[in-house]
C-alpha cells in the first residue's frame, strides 16, 4: 500500500520528516544503513514528500536503530529497525496517527522510559537536527544567551550560583564559585575551556550531547565567556570521539555564520571565538590541570594546586575549566532562571543529572533525572536488570575510579553527599552493571592495571604503587601462598591503598583505591585462592 | 622509530607551516601529521622542534606520552579493542583473547601481512552496547566472535575492491 499525500492529510507537506539518528551508538547498531534505505525510498517515491533528518539519539539504545516519523499528533517510533523493514514502515505510516505495525512502539514521548525523565539539559537531544541553527532556535535555543546579553557579568555569575549547579565532571565543585574567581581576576586574556575528555568507562552523556545538541554547549560556553570576561574558548575533545568532533566542527561553523560566534556576537560589543582541540588517548587529560598542559602542547603531567586554574590556568591566564554537561546546563539556567533549576534535586545536589546505564544492562542508555532517585530504581525500572538475564551482582558508579557497590547499597539515592557517606562517588553519573559471573578480584586487579597504564607518572605512589598493586593482588589470589602469606599481602594492599590515596596529587592515584578497597570489602570471597577457573571469565 | 621520504617531509613542512602559529600548536601538528602519514616519522621531530622553538627531546616526550601517537607505520587497518569496565561486564576479556588469537598478534603489534595493527583503547563511549571496538572512524558495538569475523571479512572485501 502506497501512501500518497491527499487532501485529508492534516500534516502540511513541508513538515513531513523521518528521523534516523547519527549518534555513535546508533551508528554502531546500523543506523547509517537505515538512513541510506530511507534516502533510497524517498528519492524513488517523491510523492511521499518527506525529508530525512539525522538527529541525535533519544538515548534508548536497546531500541536503536530507531526510526521516527512525525505525525500530526507527535513522533511515532519504530525499533529496532533493519533495512528491510524500512519500506514497509514508511509506506504504512500515514503521517496522521499511530498505525499497526509489529515494530511500532507508539508515540516516542509517551514511552514510559522516556516520558518519566526530567530532561532539562538533554531537552533537544534526539529531537532536533544537531547542526541546524534555525532548528535549535525554534526549540528554545539561544534564549539563555539573549537574556545573558542584557545582564552584567556579576548578575550572570549570581544566576549560576543561585542555580546550585555543581561540576558534572565528577568533582562537583560549585560552578558559580569557580566563575566568580575568574571574574574577580583583573581584566586580561581569560579562557573558557570545556573538558570533553570523557574517559570514564560507562559514561557517554558528553558524547551524546555533543552529537545530539552541540549548539547548547556552544551557547553555554558563550555565556561563560560573557560572565567572566573571556573571549576565547577551547573544547578539549578526546580523540576516541570522531563523530562528536565532526558534528561539533560543523555546529561551530554554522553558529559562526549565523553571528553567534566571532566578533560582535548578536550585534553586541562582545566577541567569542571557539575551537575544538583533540586529545590523544590519555585518560589523565580529563584531570583539569593535565588537560591544560596538553592544550599548551605538552605531556599531560598533572600540576600542583595552587595556583588554581581559575587564577593561573591556560597559558598562565585565568581559566574556567568546566565539563560538557556543566556548560550545557547553563543555557537552561539563563532561560528559565537559576531558581527553576535549583527546584530539582535533593540536599546540596541541585538540578538534574544525566545518568548513563551501561555494562551488563538490558535497557542501556541515558536517563536524565533530578538528583534523589535510588540506584535500585535505575537498575530495575529503567535498566530492567542484566542483559544476560542473570542475577546482578555488582555495579560500579562513577567510572574506573569509582567504588564497586554490592546489592545492599543499591538503596542509596543519587546525591553527591549520600554517595560520599558510603565511600563511593557519583562522578560523571555512569553506572556499569555486572552479573554474577563477575570476578571481583579481577576487577580490583584491573583498577590497578588501568592506573599503571594511565598514570602520568608525576607522583610516585601512583606510578609505582599501581604496578605493586597488580603484583600484590596476584599474590593474594595465588594458590602458591599459605594463609599467613595471603593475609600479609591483604594488609600490604590496604597499606598501599592508603599511600596512593594520601600521596598522590590528583584523583588518578588518589581514587584508584576506591574500586580496589570496595571489591575487597564487599566481595572478599572472590579474593580467595581459586584453583578452578570456574569463576574466571 | 621509522623515517619518511622526501615526499613525506614536504607534507610535514606544509602541515607545520599551516599550524605553527596556533597557541599550543604541538598536538594539532602531531595529529595532522599522523592523519596524513598514519604515523609520526622520526625525521619530522627536528622540523617540529625548530618550528615550535623547543628541543627534539620535548617533541619526543609528547609523542611518547600519548597512546594515540605512533612512531611506526601501522597495518592497513588499526583495530582498537575497548578494555573498559563496561565492555568487561559484557565479556570483552574473552573476546580480546580470541581476537589476539585470530589475528595472531598481541596489543601494539602488526600482523605479518601488514593488514592489521591491534591496539587497546579505554572506552569509546559506546557503553550501552558493549563490548565495542573501533576501526578507522567506525565504532562497532555488541561484539562477539561471530560479529568480529563478519567485520573482518567486510574489511578484506573492501581492501580487495580498492586494488
Amino acid at each position: 500500500m502506497n501512501h500518497s499525500p491527499s487532501a485529508d492529510s492534516s500534516m502540511p507537506l513541508a513538515a513531513r520528516k523521518i528521523y534516523v539518528s547519527l549518534d555513535t551508538t546508533a551508528r554502531s547498531k546500523g543506523s547509517d544503513n537505515i538512513a541510506t534505505q530511507v534516502d533510497k525510498i524517498l528519492s524513488s517515491q517523491p510523492d511521499l514528500a518527506a525529508t530525512l533528518v539525522r538527529n541525535g539519539s533519544r538515548g534508548m539504545f536497546w531500541l536503536e536503530p530507531l526510526l521516527e516519523i512525525n505525525t500530526a499528533k507527535g513522533r511515532v517510533a519504530y525499533g529496532p529497525v533493519t533495512p528491510k523493514d524500512v519500506s514497509d514502515i514508511i509506506n504504512q505510516q500515514c503521517f496522521d496517527d499511530v498505525v499497526e505495525h509489529p515494530l511500532c512502539l507508539g508515540f516516542t514521548e509517551e514511552l514510559p522510559w522516556f516520558k518519566s525523565q526530567q530532561r532539562l539539559t538533554f531537552a533537544r537531544v534526539g529531537i532536533i537536527d544537531p547542526i541546524d541553527v534555525d532548528d535549535y532556535i525554534s526549540h528554545g535555543g539561544f534564549v539563555g544567551l539573549t537574556n545573558a546579553l542584557a545582564k552584567t557579568p556579576q548578575q550572570l555569575v549570581d544566576e549560576v550560583k543561585d542555580s546550585g549547579l555543581r561540576g558534572r565532571g565528577g568533582a562537583a565543585f560549585p560552578t558559580g564559585i569557580k566563575w566568580q574567581t575568574v571574574l574577580d581576576e583583573p581584566e586580561q586574556q581569560k579562557y573558557i575551556v570545556c573538558n570533553a575528555d570523557e574517559g570514564d568507562s560507562g559514561t557517554f552523556a558528553d558524547r551524546m550531547l555533543m552529537e545530539g545538541d552541540p549548539l547548547v554547549l556552544v551557547e553555554g560556553m558563550i555565556i561563560a565567556g560573557l560572565s567572566v570576561g573571556a573571549n576565547q574558548g577551547y573544547i578539549y575533545l578526546r580523540s576516541e570521539y570522531p563523530q562528536a568532533q565532526h558534528i561539533l566542527n560543523q555546529a561551530i561553523k554554522n553558529a559562526k555564520a549565523a553571528g553567534y560566534l566571532g566578533e560582535n556576537i548578536c550585534g553586541s560589543e562582545h566577541s567569542f571565538h571557539l575551537e575544538v582541540r583533540l586529545g590523544a588517548g590519555a585518560y589523565i587529560c580529563g584531570e583539569e590541570t593535565s588537560l591544560l598542559e596538553s592544550l599548551e602542547g605538552k605531556r599531560g603531567l598533572v600540576r600542583a594546586k595552587p595556583p588554581l586554574p581559575a587564577i593561573e590556568g591556560l597559558f598562565g591566564q585565568p581559566t574556567v575549566v568546566n565539563n560538557v554537561i556543566s556548560l550545557a546546563s547553563v543555557p537552561y539556567i539563563l532561560s528559565h532562571g537559576g531558581a527553576s533549576y535549583r527546584d530539582f534535586g535533593m540536599g546540596r545536589s541541585r538540578g538534574t543529572l544525566p545518568i548513563q546505564l551501561a555494562g551488563n544492562i538490558a535497557q542501556g542508555g541515558l536517563v536524565e533525572l533530578a538528583f534523589g532517585i535510588t540506584l535500585n530504581e535505575l537498575l530495575q525500572q529503567y535498566g530492567n536488570g542484566c542483559k544476560s538475564k542473570r542475577a546482578m551482582r555488582s555495579v560500579q558508579v562513577g567510572g574506573p575510579l569509582g567504588a564497586y557497590l554490592p546489592a545492599e547499597q543499591w538503596h542509596t539515592a543519587l546525591d553527591y553527599e549520600e554517595f560520599a557517606s558510603i565511600g563511593a562517588v557519583l562522578g560523571h553519573g555512569g553506572i556499569v552493571a555486572f552479573d554474577d559471573t563477575v570476578d571481583m578480584a579481577a576487577q580490583a586487579r584491573f583498577a590497578m592495571e588501568f592506573c599503571e597504564v594511565e598514570s602520568c607518572g608525576k607522583c610516585t605512589p601512583c606510578r609505582i604503587g599501581s604496578v605493586r598493586g597488580v603484583e600484590v593482588i596476584d599474590k593474594i589470589i595465588s594458590t602458591d601462598n599459605d594463609e599467613q602469606q595471603r593475609q600479609d599481602s591483604v594488609n600490604l594492599l590496604h597499606d598501599l591503598c592508603d599511600t596512593m590515596e594520601f600521596g598522590s596529587l590528583c584523583a588518578m592515584g588518589g581514587m584508584t583505591p576506591f574500586p580496589v578497597r570496595s571489591a575487597l570489602k564487599y566481595f572478599p570471597d572472590d579474593f580467595l585462592p581459586q584453583p578452578s577457573t570456574e569463576k574466571a571469565q | 622509530m621509522a623515517a619518511t621520504n622526501e615526499q613525506g617531509l614536504l607534507q610535514i613542512a606544509t602541515i607545520i607551516e599551516q599550524h605553527q602559529s596556533l597557541p599550543g600548536a604541538m598536538l594539532p601538528i602531531l595529529h595532522a601529521i599522523q592523519d596524513d602519514l598514519s604515523f609520526i616519522p622520526s625525521n619530522a621531530l627536528p622540523l617540529i622542534a625548530k618550528a615550535l622553538n623547543v628541543s627534539k627531546a620535548e617533541v619526543h616526550g609528547v609523542i611518547s606520552f600519548y597512546h594515540h601517537f605512533r612512531s611506526e607505520k601501522p597495518g592497513t587497518h588499526v583495530i582498537e579493542v575497548c578494555r573498559g569496565e563496561s565492555c568487561q561486564a559484557m565479556g570483552s576479556r574473552a573476546l580480546e583473547q580470541n581476537i589476539k588469537q585470530r589475528l595472531a598478534i598481541d596489543y601494539h603489534q602488526t600482523s605479518k601481512d601488514r593488514q592489521y595493527t591491534l591496539e587497546p583503547v579505554y572506552c569509546l563511549g559506546n557503553c550501552a552496547c558493549s563490548p565495542a571496538m573501533r576501526i578507522g572512524d567506525d565504532i562497532h558495538g555488541e561484539l562477539d566472535q561471530q560479529k568480529f569475523e563478519q567485520i573482518l571479512e567486510s574489511l578484506n572485501t573492501y581492501s580487495l575492491e580498492l586494488k
